[in-house]
């Protein structure tokens, strides 16, 4: 494995191999001295094109954690106000160094288009309403780790699928591993077509929350009012919005997920964002041993090396 | 190096074939016992020991040795497993793939942890389980109990109990379990 671009990319066998190696950086990140010396001289750098603070940390504690050095980039201070184009951005970065690149852009596909150019390994940290495939993988750690396993169970996706990466990476990542998918949406939040997607599609939240195990609310952006899409945030919430009354219809060992930042009081109301069952801290605190399995597997564990047989 | 680390690997190196054996099963029985005898009497007394098998092949040697000095002392020190991989130097030169995940829920600061393995050869690997015990605490001591002490060691590096001194040729193979010890070679499949 080269590059991490996608979960298309991936099989089902890839994603329990990445699981089953988060569970030793899991068990890294419990030591006193929580580091590991596996990726020491190497350097990992970020190039976002994109506003995300806890993506980038959650990256950077990877890297630190694994003892690669760091180069950060940041769009604001740089070249790319002047002017400078992706690929000759990419190009000066890595003639400086770096075995890794972690990119997040707004439009679909440039951490692919990066990946032509340069030699260094490149992981998609989200590209426009593509893929966020190192957030599907936290959610399926995270889900394994709170269900047991994913296989044949029952999992919500509720928001706005249209536009969301997250939810493309999930359904992919959810229904490799033998999980049952419903996207759950007003039909404008809804992608044009489901063809080739292994998932349901339904309108009433209240009809599907009895019989799921988990429930993973998007973010509720909020230029979608703008694009009239949703009539109004307080109409969505009246909807779509996990309130207590609709976590009384779920399972009582059903959990709720949120890749965050939430808007409480929109697509969750404040006080369910803070039962036990909401387990989006864990997502946080996984997410960092997901993404050193993910740095590990493409600058550390040889396999994009030549091997020499014996 | 490498090459060598991964004929000596049975995933990545073939098929193992015995020519002798060196150990029977009781013989690997009574090496353990006389190991833990050691282990007792250089501690003065089991109290402040952790035992710390490393993954794969020490740990059943560590649960063993964990079982006898029980007998010999009245009490089990804790047992811990260790993975290494993450603290090796040849990462990147080859596939280093941890195998199961370490077990280590305790702070080892003034603890006295006597690492186990089944063979010692290198001297690579417990370089990197020195390194990687740091991570838990600051022992008091480290010490090293190994099956197999088979020579041809590139650190300076000597283990504290020995089951068995086997001079070996580098390109031979020792496979050592709690059912015996065989030395023979590695075959790439279907030679």
């Amino acid at each position: 494995m080269k590059h991490l671009l996608g979960i298309a990319d991936l099989t089902a066998g890839d994603i329990e191999h990445l699981l089953r190696l988060t569970d030793h950086f899991v068990e890294v990140t419990r030591r006193r001295m929580p580091k590991v010396p596996a990726l020491q001289g190497r350097t990992v750098s970020w190039l976002f094109y994109e506003d995300s603070t806890r993506t980038r940390l959650s990256f950077e504690q990877a890297a630190k954690r694994l003892s690669a050095d760091t180069l950060s980039f940041t769009v604001s201070s740089s070249s790319v106000r002047k002017g400078e184009s992706l690929r000759d951005t990419a190009l000066t970065i890595e003639a400086m160094g770096v075995d890794a690149i972690v990119v997040r852009h707004r439009s679909s596909g440039a951490p692919a288009q990066v990946a032509r150019w340069v030699s260094a390994s490149v992981v998609n940290a989200g590209d426009g309403w593509h893929e966020h495939p190192t957030q599907a993988l936290l959610d399926c750690y995270t889900m394994r780790e709170q269900l047991g396993s994913l296989d044949g169970r029952r999992v919500a996706i509720v928001g706005d699928i249209a536009h969301s990466r997250v939810a493309r990476s999930d359904v992919l990542a959810f229904t490799r591993l033998g999980a049952e998918v419903t996207l759950v949406a007003p039909t404008t939040l809804l992608p044009p077509s489901l063809e080739g997607w292994p998932v349901r599609a339904e309108v009433d939240l209240d009809h599907v929350l009895p019989r799921v195990d988990a429930v993973y609310l998007l973010r509720m952006q909020r230029e979608r009012m703008s694009e009239a899409l949703v009539p109004t945030l307080r109409e969505y919430t009246a909807r779509w919005g996990l309130t207590r009354r609709r976590v009384e219809l779920m399972d009582e060992k059903a959990i709720v997920m949120h890749p965050g930042p939430m808007n409480r009081g929109v697509e969750i109301a404040a006080d369910v964002a803070d039962l036990p069952r909401a387990v989006v801290i864990d997502q946080v605190r996984n997410g960092v041993a997901v993404r050193m399995a993910v740095l590990y597997q493409l600058l550390g564990s040889g396999q994009s090396l030549e091997v020499p047989s014996p | 190096m490498a090459d060598r680390e991964r004929r000596s690997t049975p995933p990545f190196g073939g098929v193992f074939v015995a020519r002798t054996q060196v150990l029977d099963a009781e013989d690997v029985r009574r090496a353990i016992w006389r190991m833990a005898h050691e282990i007792i009497e250089a501690n003065h007394g089991g109290g402040e020991l952790v035992v710390v098998g490393l993954q794969t092949g020490g740990v059943p040697f560590a649960a063993e040795m964990v079982k006898a000095l029980e007998k010999i002392d009245g009490e089990a020190p804790p047992l811990g497993t260790l993975d290494v991989a993450f603290h090796r130097d040849d990462i990147g030169l080859r596939p280093v793939l941890p195998s199961a995940v370490t077990d280590i829920p305790w702070d080892l600061s003034g603890k006295i942890v006597v690492l186990v393995d089944d063979v010692l050869f290198t001297g690579r690997t417990i370089r990197a389980a020195l390194d990687a015990v740091h991570t838990y605490g600051r022992p008091r001591a480290v010490q090293l109990a190994v099956m197999i002490d088979r020579g041809h060691r590139e650190l300076p590096i000597r283990p504290d109990y020995v089951g068995k001194n086997l001079p070996t040729r580098r390109d031979e193979v020792v496979n050592a379990t709690l059912d015996g010890v065989d030395l023979g070679e590695m075959y790439k499949d279907g030679r």
